[in-house]
């Protein structure tokens, strides 16, 4: 088990980490290093600064955000499902149809209180 | 190959730990070296293909047919400085890349490029190759927030919403396949779509699931932030976005990992939707035609086949970025929560019904278009009408009739 599927593919993942940092050590080892503060500083079409990037930032995004997560479970309580479907038979499908159901109403209700308009 | 290895270490009097430990490099360093020779190969090919589609030359300089130009950039990138200023925040700047960059090559060993060339064989693959594509988005927001420039903040934030948006019908599409093929598995999931003798016609594209064929692909470049979503790091707009900060190793991490996670969706399709790596006549043909039953050679066809499509699918997508113009964030947004998340949900409950139809009836699944009956040919008129419904949506992103802003009317105010 852990030396087959969820473990190796943690090892790989870890080793991925490795071989990136790996991959930056490297070029700072030989890559030049010349800082001067005109180069240093952060990039603003060539205009001088104005104010710092770390501000309030729209709520839109949240709320596209909260929506997500209401969708992601869905689909994570839909995936067992789908494996299990040919067991299940219509009793399956007739609950499913419900819990959806239930979940599509919340997408209506987001949208009639205008949560996915961008404007 | 693990067993050999396996062998060979406990042989010498070695703990079992340290094989396993062994087999998962010599397995990340093929995982690598692929991934990298198929990055270099694509980077290549898309400025090829762009130059043809704006009746340009392209890179023709280093190497014959400019094929070398790709490793001259790597190189030149390697030895570049790379910038960080005091404005920026040092550890999460550099850990931005990183973590960008580690899924996309992992998700190579998850993909089966014939029956037994299988990095990791797992019962859950499908849910996994989600779960690695969709971290790689907390990379970018890290690096956007890191980069303490307006810019790069603007891109990290569209690109999260984008990826968070594009997820669920690109997660919901995939559930019909898992509902069709009965397994999470993507080696028993392209099994399932060599039944019959129907080669092309009975993969699931066309057989089952049109719908969540033209939905996925949709998904699928939205989640690799590919032109016409591209907002992340529009360059008309943004400058570019989330890594305009970045210079140097850290640049090329970035483009080699956004390379790398396009060919990873592009096998992806060919796994769910495609017939993953048998031919399109049905089986494979050395098998069919020639009677050839040696295992090497076999496989060899398999992953020519799997390979092919992929770059069908990749060659795709640079036409589509040659041709289509970038989408506004309100129009990305609202396509996805107003039109394919609604539709995709739909469409679970009519491939599950569809299934239950084939099941009562003990009906070959893949059987497709060549079963004369009239309830399958209804749900074969709801499948195409809705594949029709989503094709048409997403014309019309790219149609004349936009609506104005609001408070942007023509009058004034």
């Amino acid at each position: 088990m852990l030396t087959q599927g969820y473990g190796l593919l943690f090892t790989l993942f870890v080793l991925s980490l490795i071989f990136a940092i790996k991959l930056l050590v490297i070029a700072w080892v030989v890559s030049p290093k010349a800082p001067n503060p005109l180069k240093d500083s952060t990039y603003e079409s060539g205009m001088p600064l104005f104010g710092g990037a770390h501000i309030q930032f729209d709520v839109k995004f949240y709320l596209f955000s909260l929506l997500f997560i209401l969708f992601d479970i869905e689909s994570i309580f839909l995936f067992p499902w789908a494996v299990a479907f040919e067991k299940l038979g219509m009793l399956g499908l007739v609950e499913m149809l419900l819990f959806i159901g239930i979940l599509t109403l919340g997408l209506v209700y987001a949208w009639r209180r205008r949560a996915l308009e961008w404007h | 190959m693990q067993e050999l290895l396996t062998q060979l270490i406990t042989g010498f009097g070695l703990p079992a730990w340290l094989s396993f430990f062994l087999w998962a490099v010599v397995l990340y360093g093929m995982v690598a070296v692929v991934g990298q020779v198929a990055v270099v190969f694509m980077v290549l090919m898309e400025r090829k293909v762009l130059a043809w589609l704006t009746q340009r030359k392209g890179p023709n300089r280093v190497g014959p047919w400019g094929t070398l130009q790709t490793v001259a950039d790597g190189v030149k990138l390697l030895f570049k400085e790379s910038i960080v200023g005091p404005g920026q925040d040092w550890f999460l700047f550099t850990m931005g890349p990183v973590i960008f960059f580690a899924p996309s090559f992992v998700l190579y060993a998850l993909i089966p490029f014939t029956d037994r060339l299988v990095g990791i064989t797992m019962p859950l693959g499908l849910l996994f190759v989600f779960a690695l594509s969709s971290l790689s988005v907390v990379g970018i927001v890290l690096s956007g927030w890191a980069s303490n420039n307006k810019y790069s903040l603007l891109g990290g934030m569209r690109s999260a919403s984008q990826a968070i948006s594009y997820e669920i019908p690109l997660v919901l599409s995939a559930l019909g396949v898992a509902v069709a093929a009965g397994s999470l598995d993507l080696k028993t999931i392209v099994e399932a779509q060599n039944q019959g003798p129907f080669g092309l016609f009975s993969w699931y594209w066309l057989s089952i699931l049109p719908v969540s064929f033209v939905i996925f692909h949709i998904a699928s470049i939205a989640e690799v932030n590919r032109i016409p979503f591209d907002l992340p790091e529009a360059e008309s707009e943004l400058v570019s976005g989330y890594n305009t900060e970045y210079s140097g190793m850290k640049f090329a991490m970035f483009f080699l990992a956004e390379y790398a996670s396009l060919f990873a969706m592009s096998a992806l399709v060919v796994v769910l939707f495609f017939g993953g790596y048998y031919s399109p006549v049905g089986g494979l043909m050395l098998e069919r035609f020639a009677g050839v039953h040696d295992n090497t050679l076999l496989g060899l066809e398999m992953v020519t086949w799997t390979v092919l499509k992929t770059y069908f699918f990749i060659f795709f997508a640079m036409i589509i970025r040659g041709t289509l113009p970038r989408l506004k964030p309100d129009q990305l947004m609202a396509f996805s929560w107003k039109f394919l998340i609604p539709l995709s949900l739909l469409n679970v409950f009519l491939v599950a019904a569809l299934k239950m139809a084939w099941m009562t009836d003990g009906m070959l699944l893949t059987a497709g278009p060549f079963t004369f009956n009239l309830t399958y040919w209804i749900t074969y008129g709801l499948t195409g009408l809705m594949t029709f419904i989503v094709l048409v949506g997403f014309g019309q992103l790219f149609g004349h009739k936009q609506p104005p802003l609001p408070g942007l009317s023509a009058a004034g105010p």
